[in-house]
């Protein structure tokens, strides 16, 4: 059996794509770069069993036969991504819902020491990010992060 | 006695089938719920003692022969897990109905609680059972599921970010775990255990190398192991405390579990036992030291289970008979005590209306039921000498000790630096939680008001508690710890048993055959 190189560079494609978008942060991105991902592996998958004829005795001869487990395995795994696809967009749904957009938020761990490190600055930087909480300009965006933190945590 | 093989993973889901059609019928969905883990333990524990006696107990999913089908295979390793899983799993579900969260009002989304967290054990039970990699991989898909479910019931704010990170990074961990599986299947042409055995140990060695990678890179996210367990302290403590307790007490124990039978079924040998050795002195330490600098009980107590992975992958790592029965050991101890401590924490937040330390103080005074359920499986996962936690910790050492390697003495002393600084957190928690002054905003005894309004609806317990602190710590939620404490002081008394048992289950793992010819009783085909 010699691999197929087409499949092989489709297979490298989507799984880059997939993991570009998956470095994202809108959650929808995040979920694009999940299918884009589930399909290359599901087609890696394919590129695992013998290519043939349909698996049915008495149509193809047995030696031509392609091998149907990894087809069956696929099934299983486009159920699969088909449930954590619908589920991954309802977390996104929800959550553009409480917060008006659905960005994958900074790490809790990341955010204290980020305080933490405010704080020892000086006792006057925690108020300067209130103004622009709702900012979500990248380079402000750490100040606001913290300034949430500060608001969420006196609340 | 076959015929119970499949009966840990069909009766949960079968019950989960029956509680959503109980949906807005709490009290009946609690007696199915109740009824089908009883008998999944006792189903469990059936199996350990004929697998023991017996040797591998083997089914043939729907008839097929091995090869072809699917089969799942009970032998001591998963019998004995199965048997943890499945008491601890009851005991978390009695805490739950205790602590009234199954019973929400019809408008929350809380009466899908009790189908979801039966398929989580179904999934858990598949898992431990599966005999076929890619059935290891459904049984993980199952469980996972089931816990994206539970980590954001309620879906309010900060469980829809901390399951955010959990669903990606989980979702990341399957993707590779697919794609080891396909590139497995490529390489042998089977994705059965026990044919995977001959057909990988004829593979050249890069190959083999970079099927193991795959796998342990999969399982090592699930299982939490150090450079890959950053999610863990981000997304457990968010989730209600029955929740993560069955998740701290299981999920992570399911990758660990994954590790011990790839490492010694599949790649045996330990070609990876240096890069092994290395993550888990890398998971103890650094996850201990994550624990040191928390001030909260849920996230410290999160720390504390990644850096505990550490010892489990010691023994793996060591892949002598000793360092393995005494891994298996500790799983089967630190599933049982991390789960009480969150369980503990749980009751904490109950009594004294936040986790937080800061807030919380003189709690040895005004509890001291709670403080003694703290105390005890606190102590016991510190290791302090009569506990399981020491016993475990005692046989990794000696392990650790016979192998005499440079690593192997460095794996010793990071193991106790460990373990002290485990004790240190434990006791700051202990110092600043139950020993202090009691905090003025804590809720008094029999505040009721206040503590209803920490913890959105409670449902006193029908355990007929003392009415001052029945509205505060339900009796049901209070038995299921005193019974895992109990558990966990069980474990100590039958310890050596327990070691036995290990120590079988470990030289099984080890010669590989038992698991091959339980499968195929006539040569691999």
């Amino acid at each position: 059996m010699t691999p197929n190189l087409t499949y092989v560079i489709v297979v490298g494609v989507l799984v880059a794509a997939g993991v570009t978008l998956l470095l994202e942060r809108s959650l929808t991105r995040v979920l694009m770069g999940v299918i884009l991902l589930g399909n290359g592996a599901n087609l890696l998958l394919l590129t695992g069993g013998r290519a043939g004829g349909p698996p049915i005795v008495g149509r193809t001869p047995q030696e031509e036969m392609s091998d149907p487990l990894p087809q069956a395995m696929i099934l299983t795994a486009i159920v699969i991504t088909l449930g954590m696809t619908a589920f991954l967009l309802a977390l996104a749904y929800r959550s553009w819902h409480l917060n008006g957009h659905d960005e994958v938020q900074d790490d809790v761990e990341d955010r204290r020491i980020m305080d933490l490190a405010e704080r020892d600055e000086g006792p006057g930087t925690e108020d300067d990010g209130d103004a622009d909480t709702d900012d979500d300009a990248p380079v402000d965006g750490a100040r606001a992060v913290v300034a949430s933190t500060n608001a969420g945590s006196s609340g | 006695m076959t015929y119970l093989v499949p009966l840990p993973v069909v009766m949960p889901l079968l019950g989960a089938a029956l509680t959503l059609l109980l949906l807005g019928r709490p009290r009946a969905q609690r007696w199915v719920s109740l009824t089908v883990l009883t008998a999944t333990v006792a189903v469990a524990a059936t199996l350990l003692v004929r697998s023991s006696l017996d040797g591998p107990l083997v089914v043939e999913v729907g008839g097929w022969v091995a090869p072809l089908g699917i089969v799942l295979v009970a032998d001591q390793l998963a019998a004995l897990m199965l048997v943890v899983s499945a008491s601890v799993t009851l005991c978390v579900l009695v805490y739950s109905i205790g602590q009234g969260m199954a019973d929400g009002n019809e408008e929350t989304p809380l009466s899908v609680y009790h189908p979801t967290y039966l398929v989580l054990t179904a999934g858990v039970c598949n898992a431990f059972l599966s005999g076929d990699l890619f059935n290891l991989y459904v049984g993980f898909e199952i469980l996972l599921v089931a816990s994206y479910v539970l980590l954001t019931l309620g879906s309010t704010e900060t469980r829809i970010r901390a399951g955010t990170t959990y669903v990606v990074v989980s979702l990341l961990s399957s993707v590779i775990f697919l794609v080891a599986i396909g590139l497995v299947y490529a390489a042998t042409g089977t994705l059965n255990l026990a044919q995977l055995v001959d057909r990988l140990d004829a593979l050249p060695d890069d190959i083999r190398m970079v099927l193991q990678g795959m796998l342990l890179l999969a399982f090592g996210i699930k299982a939490a192991v150090f450079p890959l367990s950053a999610w863990l302290p981000d997304s457990y403590p968010t989730a209600p405390a029955p929740v993560t307790a069955v998740f701290a007490g299981l999920l992570t124990k399911v990758g660990v579990y994954a590790i011990i039978r790839t490492e010694t079924l599949l790649f045996p040998g330990g070609r990876t036992a240096t890069l092994l050795l290395v993550t888990a002195v890398l998971t103890m330490v650094v996850g201990i030291l994550g624990a040191v600098a928390q001030s909260d009980i849920k996230r410290l107590l999160s720390f504390t289970l990644i850096s505990h992975i550490g010892y489990m992958l010691f023994g793996v790592g060591l892949t002598s008979a000793l360092g393995l029965s005494a891994a298996i050991f500790y799983v089967v101890h630190h599933i049982t005590i991390q789960t009480t401590l969150f369980l503990a924490a749980g009751l904490v937040e109950r009594r004294g209306g936040s986790t937080a330390l800061d807030r919380l103080g003189g709690l040895a005074r005004l509890s001291p039921l709670l403080a003694v359920l703290f105390f005890v499986p606190a102590l016991n996962l510190a290791g302090i000498p009569p506990f399981s936690g020491f016993l475990g910790k005692l046989g990794l050492v000696q392990a650790g000790i016979d192998d005499g390697g440079v690593l192997a003495w460095i794996l010793v002393a990071g193991g106790l630096l460990t373990s002290l600084l485990t004790l240190y957190a434990i006791a700051r928690v202990w110092n600043l939680a139950f020993w202090r002054a009691p905090h003025p905003d804590m809720p008094r005894e029999g505040d009721a008001d206040r503590a209803a309004r920490t913890d959105g609806a409670i449902k006193p317990g029908q355990g007929g508690a003392a009415p001052q602190t029945g509205a505060v710590m339900p009796g049901l939620m209070i038995a299921p710890t005193v019974a895992l404490v109990v558990f966990g002081l069980v474990l100590t008394l039958v310890a050596g048993p327990l070691f036995d048992l290990s120590t079988d289950a470990a030289n099984d793992l080890l010669r590989r055959t038992p698991y091959v010819e339980a499968v195929f009783p006539g040569g691999t085909p």
